[in-house]
């Protein structure tokens, strides 16, 4: 319409040059990975530039978009129904992740139940497992595999020692910084809402530097893993899904930090009002969904 | 800032784009988004159609013609793969894009960047895919369900572009639900209640929640491939413990609700233009609403009856085959619904009715072939056959496409301001009508006499209806050119149309002038219950 003066109050942005970026970015993050990972494959000269020009565009992209949103929330275009918006599509990405991850955890419980049962001799499907391999035994963590000249066998699992030597078993420890966390992010969130600046950066910072920890002690049992124990991403279906899990688990809490990070960051620029936060509330709800995830596996994959 | 919107404005004419390319790529507008996902979505159907018609050409005799079997399998493959995702998924964005804002009496869509962004991730990834065609190794040949250890141990190395395409996709559509579920949720005019949106409207929320449950698990699914191609997992490898079969569970559970995903959307359209062309309001309106989320709930418990013959526990096999059956119900409700509308209605047969009716009888066959499907002990029998094949292409092509059809005739006049031509709309119809039977009706026979699926031979009893099926083929194929001409001719040259366009339409998107305008609403339109649901 000509005059275009009154949207509703609702801000439609006008074209922007941020979306058709990233999605070039993304191609040639993803196009040059998989060139990358053939040639890998294939013994050739590997070659990870066209990933990393990606990676670099999609990070200088996402900057001056995000930087936009803030500046566009700052000079008040707005709305609450904007901000709605916002609130529904974070929610909902959050729930499409919970169901990212169910894949996975649908692949650890069916192959524990099933699978193994199955080439371990009972069942349905048993004459395969005792057709092929009848000497496998159906125990998890399966440090034995069917075929051990095709995925060597792990050395040792991950498995939970018993509740009373979790004082030395680093997993528990980590469920403590990541719960602890969890808490601290919280705990900012009030700050904000109290207005008390100095409480804010305070609590966000200890949340940051608990995630840094987390991540350290995770690298730090993946050595262990890889050095002492044996266990890698091909030693079999355990090495499989712990690995997975924990590597993905692990990325999104790497994910969180950054986020958490440049909510830091924010605070110290007072970006934030009681009643106009949304920022710092979306990377706390994102944190407390990766804690959540943690606390699946830490009893899914480390415990049972 | 409030002048950011008029300044992209003044510089061609007053309905605001901007100029040339930059107006494609930048734009946050959802009818120009909406528009890109279209044509999109129609040159897909060009891409997927052509590979059809190759896959067709070579089964016109048994004995091998045309390809080799390989060049085959990754026809059947690209073809399944650009028509699911490429051609049919957007092309009902597109329609959404177009008309939920306008429907639900919005200025745009809830967040219009992303949009752009849902978009613009589509063309590369599937150049990401069929850029594959061109490479050394070929593309995918594992079949659109790509069942490890196919699509794992046996692959050629352009899985990974494969794997990667499909995770873009992944990302568009999940976007794109996100965007369309807080349109619907945060964005409608004061007094548009839930139960007034029109059954699109309706019918796409529920289909954004199946996207967002599935598209996730999809791309765990070929994450898990992605690990066990290149770092040695062994998720699909009973070697290490893992299972080939466990890939098709998870495929599944992702697949079952994305053939709804292909289809809820389509009801919708139905269910906007018959009760336009009967003049009269739509037959169980409430029933409709519940039984489209009922058959979205049933989607996720079913999805094992894609595997009967894969073997599983018996208490499986009747669970799977039961809760399949179930939805014969709500699918029911809706049919007996449409009939409903129409019976005693004044009716007119306009080109978007014809093809409105066309969907409900012939949808109708693909379901009952379902249902067939449905029973574990026959489906032993048509597993993979050319029975599977017609079915759910009645689903699909007289079913979900003609919705999409359907659709592009009946809103046209509303997006660009001039009507098409009803005598080449009809000849289209006829075309595409005949044209389909012809090609998946002798699926049928040759199915259930034993013809598998995926294979450029066969043996010579099956001829006479392959010979049937591909001369259908190249009618309908070739009757979609008239589509395009017939879009084309409209747009440029048609006769101008009314604002209401359809007598008996209802809904808010009528009350807007034709063409509508750039920004749809520029304030919330007040709700009558004239212009509620039709």
């Amino acid at each position: 319409m000509s005059s275009g003066t009154d949207h509703s109050a609702y801000y439609v942005p006008e074209n922007g040059w941020y979306p058709v970026w990233v999605a070039l970015a993304i191609f040639l993050m993803l196009g040059g990975g998989a060139v990358w990972l053939n040639d890998l494959k294939a013994g050739d000269e590997p070659n990870i530039t066209l990933t990393l020009i990606g990676l670099v565009l999609l990070a200088v992209v996402l900057f001056a978009w995000f930087a936009k949103v803030i500046e566009e929330n700052q000079q008040g275009l707005y709305s609450p129904q904007l901000n709605r918006s916002f609130v529904w599509g974070m929610g909902w990405f959050i729930f499409s992740e919970v169901m990212f991850f169910a894949a996975f955890f649908g692949a650890l419980f069916y192959a524990r139940h099933f699978v193994l049962s199955w080439l371990g001799g009972e069942g349905d499907k048993a004459i395969t497992g005792e057709y092929l391999w009848p000497e496998f035994e159906a125990v998890w963590p399966v440090v034995s595999n069917p075929d051990p000249s095709v995925f060597t066998n792990p050395g040792e699992s991950m498995a939970s020692p018993g509740v009373a030597s979790w004082g030395g078993y680093l997993p528990f420890w980590n469920t403590v910084i990541l719960l602890t966390s969890s808490v601290t992010v919280h705990f900012a969130h009030t700050a904000i809402k109290d207005q008390q600046r100095t409480k804010l950066l305070s609590w966000l910072g200890l949340t940051v530097l608990l995630g840094i920890a987390f991540l350290i002690l995770q690298v730090e049992e993946y050595i262990h893993a890889y050095q002492e124990l044996g266990l890698t991403l091909s030693s079999g279906i355990y090495g499989s899904t712990f690995f997975l899990l924990t590597g993905f688990h692990g990325f999104h809490v790497t994910l969180g930090t950054f986020m958490l990070m440049v909510m830091l960051f924010r605070a110290f620029k007072n970006h934030f009002k009681p009643e106009d936060c949304f920022g710092f509330e979306s990377a706390s709800w994102y944190w407390h969904f990766v804690d959540v995830v943690w606390l699946c596996l830490f009893f899914f994959v480390y415990v049972f | 800032m409030s002048e950011v919107i008029d300044a992209s404005h003044d510089h061609h004419d007053h309905h605001g784009p901007a100029a040339g390319l930059a107006r494609w790529l930048f734009t946050t507008n959802h009818k120009d988004i909406g528009t890109l996902y279209l044509w999109f979505a129609f040159l897909m159907l060009l891409i997927g159609g052509t590979m059809a018609l190759i896959i067709r050409a070579e089964l016109f005799q048994p004995g091998l013609q045309f390809v080799a079997p390989e060049f085959f399998n990754q026809m059947t493959t690209n073809h399944g793969l650009i028509m699911v995702f490429g051609a049919i998924m957007p092309a009902f964005v597109g329609l959404a894009n177009w008309l939920v804002p306008m429907m639900v009496g919005a200025p745009d869509m809830a967040l219009p960047r992303m949009n752009n962004l849902s978009f613009w991730i589509l063309p590369f990834a599937f150049g990401m895919l069929i850029s594959t065609l061109f490479m050394e190794a070929g593309g995918p040949n594992f079949g659109w369900t790509f069942y490890a250890p196919l699509s794992t141990t046996y692959a050629p190395e352009t899985v990974t572009f494969f794997i990667f395409g499909v995770h873009m996709m992944g990302a568009s559509s999940i976007m794109g639900s996100i965007n369309i579920i807080a349109t619907i949720l945060n964005m409608r005019a004061p007094g548009m209640t839930l139960m007034k949106m029109p059954l699109f409207v309706w019918t796409w929320l529920i289909t954004a929640y199946l996207l967002l449950a599935v598209m996730p698990v999809l791309a765990g699914a070929v994450t898990m491939m992605l690990f066990d191609i290149h770092f040695g997992t062994s998720f699909f490898n009973a070697a290490g413990g893992g299972d080939p079969v466990m890939f098709q569970h998870i495929f599944w559970f992702f697949g079952h609700p994305e053939v709804y995903i292909m289809i809820l959307p389509a009801f919708g359209i139905v269910s906007a233009i018959i009760p336009t062309f009967a003049r009269k309001p739509l037959f169980g309106y409430d029933s409709m609403v519940y039984a489209t989320a009922s058959i979205a709930f049933l989607s996720f418990i079913v999805w094992a009856h894609h595997m009967f013959t894969v073997g599983m526990p018996l208490a499986g096999q009747l669970f799977f085959m039961y809760s399949t059956m179930l939805i014969a119900i709500p699918t029911g409700v809706k049919v007996f619904n449409w009939v409903a509308t129409m019976w005693q209605g004044s009716m007119t047969f306009e080109t978007p009715m014809l093809f409105a009716i066309a969907f409900v009888v012939l949808f109708t066959i693909g379901g009952f072939s379902g249902l067939m499907l449905a029973i574990t002990p026959v489906d032993y029998q048509y597993h993979d056959t050319y029975f599977v094949v017609a079915h759910f292409h009645y689903v699909l092509v007289p079913g979900a496409l003609f919705s999409i059809i359907a659709a592009v005739y009946y809103w046209l006049p509303k997006w660009c301001g001039r009507m098409y031509d009803e005598k080449l709309g009809k000849l289209h119809f006829w075309l595409s009508f005949i044209g389909v039977n012809v090609t998946f009706f002798p699926q049928h026979f040759s199915g259930l006499a034993g013809m598998p699926r995926r294979i450029p031979d066969y043996a010579l009893q099956f001829a006479d209806f392959n010979m049937i099926s591909s001369c259908g083929a190249f009618i309908f194929g070739f009757s979609q050119l008239l589509l395009m001409y017939i879009v084309i001719k409209a747009i440029r040259s048609g006769q101008p149309a009314t604002d209401r366009v359809w007598e008996g339409a209802h809904g808010l998107e009528w009350t807007l002038p034709s063409p509508a305008p750039y920004h749809s609403f520029t304030e919330p339109p007040k709700i009558t219950d004239a212009d509620a649901h039709s």
